[in-house]
């Protein structure tokens, strides 16, 4: 009887060859895999020694952090002047809106963002109660706090407001007022209605064709034309309905893509089960098509949220106005001033654009797995 | 359940409840209200112009303007109309579009391509270039590149050059120009003729592959043509040119010709911005050509850089046209931000100047309106026109 060795536990792994793993193999097969390759390559890293060093000495190793005035800026080699920014940073939030009031911002931005994160977690919060919350009570909340003149509430020229606080304040009207008059708009555009669809399509295709500067340039010289004797609009809520009636209009062109995205059979069984136009559009329709649209409707925030800063040309300090106006402080007077602030402004829009259009990322992600299952 | 079949019974007289009946009672009723909120502007408009003794009409066009331009593409003094300055701020809009689009597209184009690279740093530098230049608004960008770069330039005394032919200064970059005595305009023509028979050319030897040898071999070389013919006509008109080189002259430069800051600064801030969205549009459309159409071509033995050009491209054109003209239209439209650093431009001049300098506030706003509208109309009609003759090579 021949003696057998059967192993009864696997050999261990071995690790992979060296040509496999590592920096060297890794390096060959993404930035050296052919001539040209490797060509591009050094042009990469020559574009990098270019810009980085310089770059990075500007941001942080050549800035001045803290400093009493502008002095501490000006000097050959100097970087950027966040001592500046530093100095300035309540002014960049709130504009001249008085020091004592300003808890009246800050507890409507913290309603807002109480509101609205909840509703951006999927499956996870009843939304009825946030999504009506964020339309009845806050804007009306928002109408009385940030003006003031009511319960007792020191008023504050809108003149006074200024800052992100501005930028914020048209984004988030322009955003709320846009979505409901837009999907109004695409329902208008898609109606069997002759009148009505040509109504809507005029409209839409009006507000398309124009810049939002000469929109804004309306809204400032030519509503106060349009009202009767003695009747005026503050500037800055004329500046408001002019970003409405334009950002509404791009709305309806995306909700147009979500409604024409619903298959026929939809508005066909609506039909059938006896519901009237509105019923079926409010609760078939509408919620399938405006799911579908979302990484769009997002796309278009991102967008007005970008395009608040034209304001400024109308003489509305937002958050680019404030910080522009800035730099005539003598005090503050340096070679620095002016790309500091840029850079500071250009990275507040950033956070807030870059992190809506990961979010709109997501939800793609999302709504294609949910539709494949 | 039966109380409701009542109510429809009982109903079925009432008029409303006929669709066609109650379609055109809607209508009616919602072409009354704009109608009557459209007439009640209309005549508060006019109440209030009257009050205000704002004159009407558009009149004015035909009167002095008064102020100076500093970039003109036509014939402009102080003593033209208001109309002409209309006219220069337009050709001023036009030109910053046209240059713009042009620089966009080549560098969307090659960030798009770039971000897809299997090159692992080119693909990230693409990335961060889309993702920080998307997300800074174009307003901004634009006072960057005027304030924070231009003007931070040396002055004249203490310019940049190049060769001594090129100056780069806070007031702008000069170079010189080039005038062929007397003839400048028939060399130009003959350039023009020469690239369009070149082309003809081509496109004859294209569509008929029976052609003779001889005919295609002459059609390889047939860009020559775009150069033999201008210098043809140089030759003959006795070969006399002179360069105008520009020069220092006091506090500034004069002649050659000079693109102003503000110019400059309008232009590398709308094509970097635009440029970035492109790429984006470009990347999609790359990636909706299936792999297999790549692989196809490789097995059909064409080299990578033909497949993309026969194969890939030629397919993704297809998918970027659409959205390649909305960014296209948004440049245009995008130049307006001109008037923020005060470049000549439509609104600049015209919604700017000439309406605080006439107060002809509704005359003025819808006559650029109007001038935007035709612009995003016929850049639309034309893009169109391109996509259907693109889409008829699909079968």
């Amino acid at each position: 009887m021949t003696e057998t060795y059967v192993r009864t536990t696997s050999s261990p792994t071995l690790p992979a060859p060296v040509t496999h793993v590592g920096w060297v193999p890794w390096t060959r097969v993404h930035l050296f895999s052919s001539l040209g390759n490797g060509l591009l390559t050094l042009v990469g890293v020559f574009v990098l020694a270019m810009t980085l060093p310089g770059l990075l000495d500007w941001l942080f190793f050549s800035a001045v952090f803290s400093a009493e005035s502008g002095v501490a800026c000006v000097g050959e080699g100097k970087g950027a002047c966040w001592a500046f920014v530093d100095a300035k940073f309540n002014q960049f939030v709130y504009g001249r809106y008085p020091g004592a009031e300003q808890w009246r911002v800050n507890l409507t931005i913290f309603l807002g963002t109480a509101g609205l994160v909840p509703l951006l977690v999927p499956n996870r919060f009843p939304k009825k109660w946030f999504v009506g919350f964020l339309l009845i009570p806050f804007p009306i909340i928002a109408f009385v706090l940030l003006p003031g003149g009511a319960f007792g509430l020191v008023p504050v020229e809108t003149s006074d407001w200024g800052g992100l606080m501005v930028t914020l304040v048209v984004a988030v009207t322009g955003i709320a007022a846009s979505l409901p008059l837009g999907v109004l708009l695409a329902l208008g555009r898609g109606s069997q209605m002759p009148v009505i669809r040509t109504l809507s399509v005029l409209f839409i295709e009006l507000w398309r064709g124009v810049p939002l500067i000469t929109v804004l340039f309306m809204a400032s010289v030519m509503l106060p034309l349009f009202l009767p004797e003695g009747m005026s609009f503050d500037k800055l809520l004329r500046a408001l309905i002019g970003v409405a009636l334009f950002s509404s209009a791009y709305m309806a062109e995306v909700v147009r893509g979500g409604l024409a995205a619903v298959p026929v059979g939809q508005y066909e069984a609506g039909k059938a089960l006896g519901l009237t136009y509105w019923q079926s559009m409010r609760q078939i329709i509408l919620p399938q098509a405006l799911t579908t649209v979302i990484p769009g409707i997002v796309n278009n925030f991102i967008g007005l949220f970008k395009d608040t800063t034209l304001v400024l040309v109308i003489g509305i300090f937002d958050l680019l106005g404030i910080v522009q106006s800035n730099f005539t402080d003598p005090n503050w007077a340096s070679p620095q001033t002016a790309t500091t602030g840029y850079v500071f402004v250009a990275f507040v829009f950033w956070i807030f654009c870059f992190s809506m259009s990961r979010y709109s990322i997501y939800m793609e992600r999302r709504l294609e797995t949910d539709n494949d299952s | 359940m039966s109380d409701r079949f009542k109510v429809t019974k009982a109903a079925a007289g009432n008029p409303l409840n006929n669709p066609k009946v109650r379609s055109f009672v809607i209508q009616l009723a919602v072409l009354t209200l704009v109608g009557s909120i459209f007439w009640m502007l209309v005549d508060n408009t006019i109440t209030n112009l009257q009050r205000q003794n704002i004159a009407t009409g558009f009149g004015f066009l035909e009167n002095t303007a008064g102020f100076g331009i500093v970039q003109t593409l036509v014939e402009y003094s102080e003593q033209s109309s208001y109309g002409r300055a209309l006219l220069v701020g337009f050709l001023n809009t036009l030109l910053v579009a046209v240059i713009g689009i042009v620089i966009a597209t080549i560098l969307g184009f090659t960030l798009g391509v770039a971000r897809l690279s299997s090159n692992w740093l080119v693909s990230k530098i693409a990335t961060v270039y889309i993702e920080v230049v998307r997300n800074v608004p174009l307003l901004l960008q634009l006072f960057f590149w005027y304030f924070s770069v231009l003007r931070a330039l040396p002055r004249p005394q203490e310019s940049h050059s190049l060769l001594d032919l090129f100056f780069l200064n806070n007031r702008g970059i000069y170079g010189p120009a080039l005038g062929i005595e007397g003839s400048t305009l028939l060399v130009l023509v003959a350039a023009l003729i020469g690239t369009a028979s070149s082309y003809g050319l081509k496109r004859y030897v294209r569509l008929n592959p029976t052609v003779t040898d001889g005919v295609a071999q002459f059609a390889r070389f047939s860009p020559v043509l775009v150069l033999l013919l201008p210098c043809l006509f140089f030759l003959s008109a006795g070969m006399a040119f002179h360069v105008d080189v520009p020069a220092l002259k006091g506090f500034g430069f004069k002649g050659g010709w000079t693109l102003i800051p503000e110019l400059i600064a309008l232009v590398l801030a709308l094509s970097i911005y635009t440029a970035a969205f492109i790429a984006e549009n470009v990347r999609s459309g790359i990636l909706s050509v299936s792999k297999g159409q790549t692989e196809a071509a490789r097995a059909l033995g064409l080299k990578p850089a033909r497949v993309l050009r026969l194969v890939i491209i030629p397919q993704a054109l297809r998918v970027v046209i659409p959205p390649l003209t909305s960014q296209y239209l948004n440049l245009t439209k995008n130049s307006s931000l001109a008037v923020a650093i005060a470049y000549p431009d439509l609104v600049s001049v015209f919604s700017g100047t000439v309406l605080n300098q006439t107060g002809q506030a509704v005359e003025v706003i819808a006559i650029t309106m109007t001038i935007y509208l035709g612009l995003s109309l016929f850049t639309s009609l034309f893009m169109n026109w391109y996509n259907r003759h693109m889409a008829l090579v699909e079968r």
